[in-house]
């Protein structure tokens, strides 16, 4: 270990969240040291891969209420209603706050913001940068925090959290340039690590989305909430998992079966026309888009592709001029991944994991339980998403989120200035040789990290796929624990320590499984189906006994499971409708 | 793997080195499986997965977003992600790390130089006046947007620096991609920063040192064309010297 360095608040992840909620503590305190760790380059961050929209309220005939309302029926009323107040009405300066800061958002001839349709959304109130808006949130926001003094650690892997007095104090990392771990103490420390759809074998995530900060706060002894619900979205494409953006959709396209029938309204999203028609039929949730897709494979209506079966999204109808302004990267993508022109042809797609509505468990100010631990974005869970995300709500979530963990850290930081220096070394020395001994320098592996991950991800997919049961899940979770306990056995063939990535896929899939095991233990205990989660042998949702976040913590076995009762202000359970 | 897979395979030589370890780089051959739909990152990951875990290199999104996976393929700086296997099939498919950067470790190169020139060139809206949250967006219109839409493009996937002649020669210069941010921000209708990025744009080691060349726009995944960014910037400062130097009375 070398010469270790202290900040007031570090933030571990670069992406939006992270980059949000550092600037936001640097604008409320410029004296405040504040720092970003992060295994990638920010611009490396998944956030880059968000393409249709970012959700809020500027349109005069739109509604502080009407955004609240649309997301919390989303959410199948398992979202805190608190929390989704305060992030509708936050969402909107945020927003302006990005077209100040240079955000390139799609525009109206006067010149105003342009706003799209997005599913489930009864209005159009999506900001969009044509369908690259992460990429140009990232980039706004990266290129900005560049004006402040923030201290960046790039390509340094966090792999564990330092608590110590009952507060977390800091983190260990591999700075992967060379190998060697290190302490960076701090008085707060927020997480801003992102998703874990590498969990699943067909996935929009790019390779870094691991569930890094969710296993790092689990092991910190701080819960994960809701990790049951897994976000589907109905238009991935074959065989990579590349997203064709919801927004292919809002601008007017169309998804059907082999008949050329659109099968959604079979499923209470219809009638299909008048099209477009908001709230209905393709600009329906992706929870419900994705279950119907099951439903006409088993009914033997969708198309055999190569890569397994798909349905048809249909863009034709738009012309080339609408294609190429509105949706561009949708033409490039297809033409490049599948062959496909859109303007003339068929894309081919069928559900895939997108998003994690849960995380790490925090409240409406993104803290956790663990005091001086704080989380934001996907990787947190406040929760403003609860059984179902809304299309176009993560990346204003990000924004007004991460910039209040940014404040509440700020805060935190100004007011717990100790740091107990010898103890964290003790523990940084004890991670170095932990990582030494169990990695490494162990010898004596036999199994190889890729056979165990792609293990993983089927056991993902057969037990805690769209449609779920007791007996899957179950068996889930036994080759789960099978493979926790094989994971010992991995045998490494770089021993090296300058960019040593074998050693951090080997990290990565250890976060993982924790991740994995969260969600399908916690999917395990909940007994009905609500939003994402379905459980044929539960088919109604039950307010009675579920009408209640899921709380997961670690143990040595399997995850001890708690529940959490759902925030509910003024807007009280009712059926779930859309279509009409 | 069904028995319908054919049992083709294809040969990737690949640029090695291991500070500490190798006395210098050096090629390594491995035969994949060749497919249609692999592209150059899917036959890495195979090694990585199943032959050789200790190869390194970068990658995340896989849909040449990120940036992260840039490489020199058969000579041509190229995002790994979107060089399919069968644009060379049958013949090997050589990569090597992108040209004109160290390498810290096989295909994976330092982007210091980069970092540090990025917030060299204030890739951010400077404004004199920050117009408060409370007052709404600045209106800008669909043909303002498009002055500077493709010059905002830019994924920092590096390969232009890759392709530079000039950069290989003079590693001071500002380079392709931060001065197409340049471009970018002075040309945002929302920033007034001009000429607090002139000083760096039109400095030694600006947008003078372009020979134009024009191989940084060729090589682009993303049509910045970071060429034409410099271009567009050489104008306006040889303008501006006009107005300053040679007309100066008039200016006011």
């Amino acid at each position: 270990m070398v010469e270790p360095s202290e900040h007031d608040i570090l933030i571990i992840g670069g992406g939006g969240a992270g980059l949000r909620a550092a600037i936001a503590a640097a604008e409320m305190d410029p004296t405040l040291d504040i720092a970003i760790l992060s295994k990638v380059y920010p611009m490396r961050s998944h956030t880059v891969s968000a393409e249709g929209g970012a959700a809020a309220v500027i349109k005069p005939a739109d509604s502080f209420a009407a955004h609240i309302e649309d997301t919390i029926t989303g959410s199948d009323w398992l979202a805190d209603q608190d929390a989704v107040e305060a992030f509708v009405k936050e969402a909107a300066p945020e927003m302006i706050q990005m077209e100040h800061w240079g955000c390139p958002w799609s525009r109206e001839p006067d010149g105003s913001v342009a706003v799209r349709p997005f599913g489930g959304m009864r209005i159009e109130r999506t900001w969009f940068a044509a369908d690259k808006t992460g990429f140009h949130m990232l980039h706004t926001l990266f290129q900005t925090s560049l004006k402040f003094r923030i201290t960046r650690y790039d390509e340094w892997f966090a792999t564990r959290l330092l608590v110590e007095g009952g507060r977390c104090q800091g983190a260990a990392a591999i700075e992967l340039r060379t190998g060697r771990v290190h302490l960076v103490a701090a008085r707060a420390v927020i997480l801003c690590t992102g998703g874990a759809g590498r969990i699943y074998p067909f996935t929009t995530n790019g390779a870094i989305c691991a569930g890094d900060g969710m296993a790092l706060a689990y092991r910190a002894g701080v819960p994960l909430k809701d990790m049951e619900f897994v976000q589907y979205h109905p238009t991935g494409l074959p065989p990579t998992g590349i997203l064709i953006t919801e927004a292919a959709r809002s601008e007017g396209g169309i998804m059907i079966n082999k008949d050329g029938y659109r099968y959604l309204q079979d499923y209470g999203m219809g009638p299909p026309d008048p099209w477009p028609r908001l709230r209905a039929m393709e600009m329906g949730p992706r929870d419900r888009i994705s279950q119907a897709f099951v439903h006409e494979m088993r009914k033997g209506r969708t198309i055999k592709g190569p890569y397994g079966d798909v349905v048809h999204l249909d863009v034709r109808h738009l012309g080339e001029k609408k294609i190429n302004q509105k949706i561009p990267f949708v033409r490039e993508l297809s033409l490049h991944y599948a062959g496909i022109d859109p303007v003339r042809e068929l894309i081919p797609v069928r559900p895939v994991v997108h998003y994690m509505m849960g995380g790490v468990h925090t409240d409406v100010w993104g803290a956790t339980t663990l005091p001086g631990m704080y989380a934001a974005g996907e990787c947190a869970c406040v929760s403003i998403n609860g059984a179902n995300r809304l299309g176009s709500n993560s990346l204003p979530e990000l924004l007004v989120f991460g910039a209040r963990a940014g404040r509440a850290a700020a805060a935190f930081a100004r007011e717990h200035q100790a740091i107990n220096r010898p103890a964290l070394i003790t523990q940084v020395l004890d991670e170095e040789y932990r990582l030494s001994r169990d990695f490494l320098r162990k010898e004596g592996g036999t199994e190889r990290i890729a056979t165990l991950r792609a293990e993983m991800t089927l056991a993902m997919e057969d037990g805690c796929g769209i449609f779920r049961d007791e007996a899957g899940i179950r068996r889930t979770c036994e080759r789960l624990a099978d493979l926790r306990a094989h994971f010992p056995r991995i045998a490494l063939d770089d021993r090296t320590l300058t960019y040593n990535t074998e050693l951090v896929t080997a990290l990565e899939l250890d976060f993982m499984l924790d991740a994995a095991q969260a969600v399908a233990h916690s999917a395990l205990a909940r007994a009905e189906s609500r939003g994402s989660h379905q459980r044929t042998d539960y088919p109604k949702r039950d307010d009675e006994r579920f009408l209640k976040h899921t709380l997961a913590y670690r143990t040595d076995g399997a995850p001890r499971i708690d529940y959490l009762d759902v925030v509910v202000t003024r807007w009280p359970p009712a059926e779930r409708v859309y279509g009409r | 793997m069904t028995s319908s897979v054919s049992s083709a395979t294809i040969t990737l030589e690949v640029l090695r080195y291991r500070p500490g370890r190798d006395q210098a780089p050096a090629f390594q051959s491995f035969q994949v499986p060749y497919r249609e739909d692999w592209v150059v990152l899917d036959a890495l990951n195979y090694i990585k997965d199943q032959i050789d875990g200790s190869l390194s290199y970068r990658w995340s999104c896989r849909m040449g977003v990120c940036g992260s996976c840039g490489m020199m393929v058969n000579g041509t700086p190229r995002l790994s992600c979107a060089a399919f296997l069968k644009e060379y099939y049958p013949a090997t498919v050589r990569v090597e790390p992108l040209e004109h950067f160290p390498i810290e470790r096989d295909l994976v190169i330092s982007l210091d130089d980069f970092m540090q020139k990025l917030p060299a060139v204030r890739p951010w809206i400077v404004r004199q006046d920050d117009r408060p949250l409370d007052a709404g967006e600045y209106r800008q219109t669909p043909a303002e947007l498009d002055w500077y839409k493709q010059f905002s493009m830019c994924i920092n996937c590096l390969l232009c620096y890759s392709a530079c002649p000039v950069y290989e020669l003079e590693p001071r210069f500002i380079g392709p991609a931060a001065l197409a941010l340049v471009a970018r921000y002075n040309l945002d209708s929302r920033d007034q920063g001009r000429e607090q990025r002139q000083e760096i744009a039109a400095g030694p080691d600006g947008v003078w040192d372009c020979t134009l060349v024009g191989e940084c726009s060729t090589v682009c995944p993303k049509d910045v064309d970071p060429a034409g960014a410099i271009q567009r910037l050489k104008l306006s400062s040889a303008l501006e010297w006009v107005k300053n130097v040679v007309l100066p009375w008039g200016r006011r």
